[in-house]
């Protein structure tokens, strides 16, 4: 900033080469800089692609038994991954699960970001009274520990992945709606919003110019990282068999009733516990690296 | 103050005036999270300011100077006291606010945390005319007209983003930004303290032009008593949220008649040594606005307090020329200090 | 520093309140008539209707909210759907359990996590650093229930080392001391302390890289004083985060034990839990997390004011 403040006047109105980069632009640089991140967004894709376009991956009917065919190895002729307890494809069954685990899992994270997002901007932007009512009634639910809470509220509500989103999106309004407290608290004090409200600019106006472009991002950021703790919770919530009921194909409800198992076919009883791993993991990774490339000061 | 309203008749009408000011800041604290005291940031701060003059505000740090730009532009809202703009008194919640907004508008110190880092420059500018029902096209014209005003080339900076800006371009684009509301004040809150000298001039001579161009009013904030004597037709100083002088520039730097003023000028460094006043420099920092001292709120690094000055608080009396005002017992014809003019018997 | 800590004690008060009216939600929430969710819909009519007196489910719900609080304050949570006792008197048993499992993964965590964080904020950038790193990033992605199967599947299908189920020969009730009994503990103390683990090498890797990075501590590399001064001081300052995120870990895994317990039948409020849900035995849920969450909130009080007793500067809200 200094060494072109010297000679203010000259390069006012002289042309600048440097040509204009918005924030999106220089994040989206960083990120094609790091591979770390670029190859685990790309297992992300591949694993929400694969989920959406199941019924074409999969080779054979997700539901369909076989008594003759129960626990077959990895590697069975027509069953790449061996089949379950009730010889139905593991393949299938894996990419068909994908289906309700990421569902089970993203779901409550955006529903969470939508309600705890507003929550959290409203109580930031007015302060006070309203602030007050909102943040420490957040506070109450956070006194539970997270997964107690996802299955206090589903166990009350009885099995079904409706019941499953909706206790799962209210263990994670909480944490959203203070980091978006906070971030549009400290957004709230800068020169800039002041100066909007200077030009008579109402109260939405600020928030929909000013505010969101600057906060939407650590919300969006966490939110990213919230989708790792919410896959593994839905899936848990379905392995105590709260979430999706039988014969739904499911991963934590296949890690569940493939148990039995352990001791006929451990690697398949394993499997549906590796895609819920590999899945947590590269979201994990992934929100990790677009957390650094979007924590620039341009 | 109101005999000096008296004798205007030939003068410029007021455009602002603001009458017995207040905002005390609570401050909580204890186990039960009580009021425990206020922060009597500004105290009855009362001026007014007639069309086409700048008024310079002056004062050490947390004196209040900034606390009353934010209450004039109703950012905060005083606890008591009045604003008139161009005589309507403006209050919250009535319409009147939103006119008042863009008949009056503020340049703040820190160019940078001042502008939105997410928006181009002309988004930047335009904004406020949007607001105020200009149609979109015309805002962004509005935007370059007043980039070119401001000394910025409208085709290279339009589309660019606060941090490809130096300090001094940046403190352009908020002139500009301020001044596409059409606003008949500009108050400039510490407008060019933060820029380098050789810049500072440079947007300090832009200001005076563009007063002339758009026939301004300025309400010119800074603690820099060259600049303002540079810049302002009158000149206010405060004093722990209390306006202790006020009075004609060139009156007020060579003729002062409150103590703590002749320090601030005795502090300043001067060029001519004939100059320099007499007064000791001020000691140490001003007293905890928390809990200001009873009487004169100057007495704890007065030199020539008495205890009057501990007793009683002084209040603005007209001094020696037309318009100058002081707020000290030396001042205050039978107040009881050794120094104030006697009265004469009747 | 003593109001803040008063103030911190008295918040304590409208936060349990919440918690209560949470847990006393859960039966009400619960689909169906919420007498249902007391006995069981096979109930004798004469014990429906005692119970609907007991309970006072025909009058509005503030009231009963008083009433159950009134009971609760008194240790009374009411008694089983499924076998009529006392709720309390299961969470007498289940409650040390859990804290037994809970406080051995949390000290396993913490051992491995501050060492493996140690090295890698020690060896910053270095292999040592990624697979450490690497380790921690693992410790909090994998689902730690999937986990326990696989070590069962290692330790005890496989190599037949370890026992996969229980808390021992007698259960819960002859838990004795010794190498039999605590043979049981390895597996679920260790499936538990991925988390802890995983969140604390990535707090004290954090803390090490920052002191390092310090000016004074490179001054102190030029004289080539560092490592007794260095350590000693890397440790001071690590202290007060990480035993702040050991105690609210510490609390996350009563709640987070549920899965585990499930796993390896472990008789500790996570099997009462999933036990409760099974039977949807309402009143066992209910006492269960209120207990559980009544502990989260101490040990949140607990944690913050020996924090600010530590270090005044670092007050959390």
């Amino acid at each position: 900033m200094t060494d072109t403040t010297i000679n203010d006047a000259s390069v006012d109105t002289a042309q600048v080469v440097v040509s204009s980069r918005g924030y999106w632009a220089t994040v989206a640089r960083r990120v094609r800089r790091d591979p770390v991140t670029l190859f685990f967004g790309a297992v992300v894709l591949l694993i929400i692609l694969s989920a959406v376009f199941a019924p074409l991956l999969a080779p054979a009917d997700p539901y369909k038994a076989s008594m003759i065919l129960r626990l077959k190895p990895l590697g069975t002729e027509g069953h790449l991954l061996g089949t379950d307890e009730t010889g139905r494809d593991m393949l299938s069954r894996l990419l068909y699960g994908g289906r309700l685990s990421l569902f089970m899992g993203i779901m409550p994270v955006l529903y969470a970001l939508v309600i705890g997002g507003a929550l959290g901007i409203i109580a930031g932007f007015v302060g006070g009274a309203t602030n007050m009512a909102i943040m420490r009634t957040m506070d109450v639910f956070y006194a539970f520990p997270s997964v107690l809470l996802a299955i206090a509220i589903s166990g009350a509500l009885g099995a079904g992945i409706g019941n499953a989103v909706l206790s799962l999106t209210l263990v994670f309004i909480p944490p959203l709606a203070r980091v978006a407290e906070s971030v549009t608290t400290q957004v709230r004090k800068l020169d800039y919003v002041e100066a909007a409200r200077a030009s008579g600019a109402g109260s939405l106006t600020i928030i929909r110019v000013h505010v969101l472009a600057n906060v939407l991002g650590s919300i969006f950021i966490y939110a990213t990282s919230l989708i790792s703790v919410s896959i593994i919770l839905a899936s848990g919530l379905s392995f105590l068999g709260l979430g999706v009921k039988p014969p739904e194909p499911e991963w934590g409800l296949m890690l569940n009733t493939l148990r039995q198992a352990i001791y006929v076919n451990p690697t398949i009883a394993a499997l549906p516990g590796v895609a819920i791993f590999i899945t947590s993991l590269s979201f994990n990774l992934l929100s990790d690296g677009l957390r650094s490339a979007m924590d620039v000061r341009i | 103050m109101t005999d000096t309203t008296a004798t205007s008749t030939e003068r410029p009408p007021v455009l602002l005036q603001v009458d017995d000011l207040k905002k005390h800041f609570p401050i909580f604290g204890g186990a039960l999270n009580r009021q425990v005291g206020a922060v009597q940031a500004v105290d009855g701060v009362s001026f007014e300011v007639r069309r086409g003059e700048t008024l310079g505000i002056v004062g050490e740090s947390g004196c209040g100077k900034s606390t009353t730009a934010k209450l004039l532009m109703h950012l905060i809202e005083p606890d008591a006291g009045a604003i008139s703009v161009g005589g309507e008194e403006v209050r919250r919640g009535r319409r009147g606010l939103r006119e008042m907004r863009r008949r009056m508008q503020m340049v703040f110190q820190d160019s940078y945390a001042s502008l939105n880092p997410r928006l181009t420059i002309e988004d930047t500018i335009a904004f406020g005319p949007k607001v105020h029902g200009v149609p979109v096209k015309v805002a962004k014209q509005r935007a370059r007209d007043f980039l070119a005003k401001v000394g910025l080339d409208p085709n290279s900076f339009i589309r660019r983003y606060p941090h490809e800006l130096s300090g001094g371009q940046r403190q352009r684009v908020n002139i500009a930004r301020a001044l596409a509301l059409e606003p008949d004040i500009v108050i400039l809150d510490e407008a060019v303290s933060a820029l380098d000298k050789s810049v500072e001039a440079q947007v300090l001579n832009l200001l005076m032009d563009l007063k002339r161009d758009f026939d301004l009013t300025y309400l010119f904030i800074s603690h820099d008593l060259n600049v303002v004597h540079y810049v302002s037709d009158r000149v206010l100083v405060m004093y722990l949220g209390k306006v202790v002088e006020v009075g004609p520039v060139e009156m007020l730097y060579t003729a002062s008649q409150h103590p703590y003023t002749r320090a601030l000028l005795s502090a300043m460094p001067a060029m001519d040594p004939d100059k320099r006043a007499t007064e000791p420099p001020l000691a140490g920092d001003p007293p905890n606005p928390i809990n200001p001292p009873p009487g004169c709120r100057f007495h704890t690094r007065c030199v020539h307090a008495e205890e009057v000055c501990k007793l009683k608080e002084p209040f603005l009396t007209r001094v020696a020329g037309e318009g100058h005002f002081s707020a000290c017992h030396m001042a205050i014809e039978g107040s009881g200090h050794s120094q104030a003019p006697q009265r004469v018997a009747a | 520093m003593l109001a803040y800590i008063i103030r911190r004690i008295l918040y304590v008060i409208p936060i349990s309140l919440g918690v209560t009216i949470i847990a006393f939600a859960l039966v009400h929430i619960a689909p169906g008539d919420p007498l249902n969710a007391v006995v069981g819909a096979d109930a004798p009519a004469e014990v429906v209707e005692k119970l609907k007196r007991d309970y006072g489910f025909d009058q509005p719900l503030p009231f009963q909210y008083a009433r159950w609080l009134g009971r609760a304050l008194t240790g009374d949570l009411g008694n089983s759907v499924v076998n009529n006792q006392p709720v309390a008197a299961s969470l007498a048993i289940a409650v040390p359990n859990t804290l037994m499992l809970a406080i051995t993964a949390t000290l396993i965590g913490f051992v491995l996590g501050a060492c493996l964080g140690g090295l890698a904020g020690y060896f910053q950038g270095t292999w040592i650093d990624k697979i450490a790193t690497g380790f921690g990033v693992t410790g909090v992605s994998v689902p730690h229930y999937w986990l326990g199967i696989v070590l069962v599947i290692i330790f005890a299908v496989e190599f037949n080392v370890l026992p996969a189920m229980g808390m021992g020969p007698g259960g819960s009730a002859g838990w004795e001391w010794n190498w039999t009994h605590l043979r049981h503990l390895v597996l679920p103390a260790i499936t538990l302390s991925v988390i802890p683990c995983g969140i604390i090498t990535r707090t004290v890797r954090a803390t090490v890289a920052e002191i390092l990075s310090q000016e004074f501590v490179q001054a102190l590399h030029a004289k080539g004083l560092l490592h007794g001064r260095v350590m000693l001081h890397i440790i001071k300052n690590a202290a007060p985060t990480v035993l702040a995120v050991m105690g609210l870990q510490l609390g996350y895994l009563l709640g987070g034990s549920i899965l585990v317990e499930t796993v390896f039948n472990w008789p500790g409020t996570g099997y009462l839990l999933n036990d409760a849900i099974f039977r949807r035995d309402i009143p066992t849920l209910q006492g269960t997390i209120l207990v559980l969450a009544m502990f989260f909130v101490v040990l949140n009080l607990a944690v913050d004011i020996l924090q600010t007793a530590v270090d005044p500067r670092m007050r959390r809200s």
